[in-house]
């Protein structure tokens, strides 16, 4: 059997861990290459359905992160993602999905050794979770 | 109930209002919404432990909003509801009349503006039955597993009626994210991957507004307990952010507002 390698899907904000994620890389960085970026405009556009989807499609893991508290491109586009996630999260945990599966942070343009080291340590710890069956199990019931 | 058709009589007849929005008997024990819109027909009018529907899900109809200003029988819930509307920017001052009642009966408490409903509601107790609080309860003990397949066992009998939707007096966008195809976010058929994404969606998009009248369980063919996914979302609300939905006519949305030092003991 082979090994088991975790789908990570990063939604990262454009200012801020967009940025920090590219210095890691031109800092020569390595950093676990499970990840796969998606580039937002900001934590405030990252809607809870596309989470879903990246689930749906079949991730075992997803990192969302942005620009820390005030440092945010557009004011507050971070604090009012704060609240969506604080909510999103009870209700995931609610409904029996393991939260531990989405890993929230804020990484500024300034932290390339940050971003590797949440990249690896989230991959470590979906390694441990193993693959999301249950939700992927999902898929395939239907007609897509 | 003697004392509902006498002030409806009295709107009706003096010209108040063009249309009262009542309980009347329906089909078997259960009470259905009416329409009355002569003085003479206000015997249509019950008040019993039956009428719990949330009779704000007509104030934005197009059909009803065209019979006039309207008067609407209102039990706490629905009262809360038009100050969340009001909050809202969806119902204006002055385009109804609310009349405050209680299902048990009583007397009809006439308010004719938003902040005297506002005013009403803070006299108002909205408890929380012991064996609902022993629910939530019962969810905190369970296991993550265990929740999983309670609500995949529910989720599973889902038919994507969308009764909840039409019930609910909050749900009222014009274009729903569920009719959207470009892309399509929640997939057409009842399978259960769309079920848990329908019922994702409708719960966020009621967190921190929902009023917990309940009409989306009552509504629901199959039983589905979905008031408890909004329960678990306004007790959620309150605890983080101190907020009570539909207690006041100028209040924020707790969802399009922050504190600066709103709790992220989880975001690293």
């Amino acid at each position: 059997m082979p090994e088991f390698r975790p789908r990570i899907v990063a939604f990262v904000c454009n200012w801020c861990t967009y940025a920090g994620a590219d210095l890691t890389g031109t800092s020569r960085m390595k950093y676990s290459p499970q990840v796969s970026i998606i580039r937002f405009p900001c934590t405030g556009r990252i809607d809870f359905m596309l989470l879903l989807k990246a689930f749906a499609n079949g991730a075992d893991g997803i990192i969302v992160s942005g620009c820390h508290p005030n440092d945010c491109h557009y004011s507050s586009g971070n604090f009012h993602a704060r609240r969506r996630w604080i909510v999103f999260r009870a209700l995931l945990d609610f409904l029996g999905i393991d939260v531990r599966r989405i890993q929230f942070s804020w990484v500024s343009a300034a932290e390339g050794a940050k971003w590797a080291r949440l990249v690896n340590e989230t991959a470590e710890r979906i390694h441990g979770l193993g693959p999301f069956t249950d939700y992927h199990r999902l898929r395939g019931m239907g007609v897509e | 109930m003697k004392a509902l058709q006498d002030k409806a009589r009295e709107l009706l007849a003096g010209g108040a209002v063009q249309v009262v929005i009542g309980y009347g008997r329906g089909s078997a024990a259960a009470a259905r919404a009416v329409f009355v819109r002569e003085a003479s027909a206000v015997d249509a009018l019950v008040l019993d432990e039956t009428c719990l529907q949330n009779l704000a899900v007509y104030l934005r109809k197009p059909e009803v909003r065209r019979l006039g200003k309207a008067a609407l029988v209102a039990i706490p819930a629905v009262l809360r509801t038009i100050l969340q509307l009001a909050a809202e920017n969806q119902v204006s001052d002055g385009s109804l009349i609310a009349l405050a009642v209680t299902p048990s009966g009583g007397e009809v408490v006439p308010l004719a503006t938003l902040d005297a409903v506002e005013k009403h509601v803070a006299g108002l107790d909205f408890p929380r039955g012991a064996a609902e609080e022993a629910e939530l309860r019962k969810f905190a003990e369970m296991g993550l597993q265990e929740r999983r397949s309670f609500w995949e066992e529910q989720f599973s009998r889902c038919l994507k009626c969308y009764a909840c939707r039409a019930a609910c007096p909050l749900c009222y966008c014009e274009r729903c994210t569920v009719e959207c195809n470009q892309p399509q976010w929640i997939p057409v058929p009842a399978h259960d991957l769309g079920n848990l994404e329908w019922n994702v969606m409708r719960a966020m998009h009621l967190a921190g507004r929902c009023v917990d009248c309940g009409d989306c369980s009552r509504a629901c063919p199959v039983g589905i307990p979905l008031q408890l996914l909004n329960r678990r979302l306004v007790d959620e609300v309150y605890e983080r952010f101190a907020f009570r939905s539909g207690m006041a006519v100028h209040g924020e949305n707790a969802m399009s507002t922050f504190k600066p030092d709103d709790p992220e003991d989880f975001i690293r």
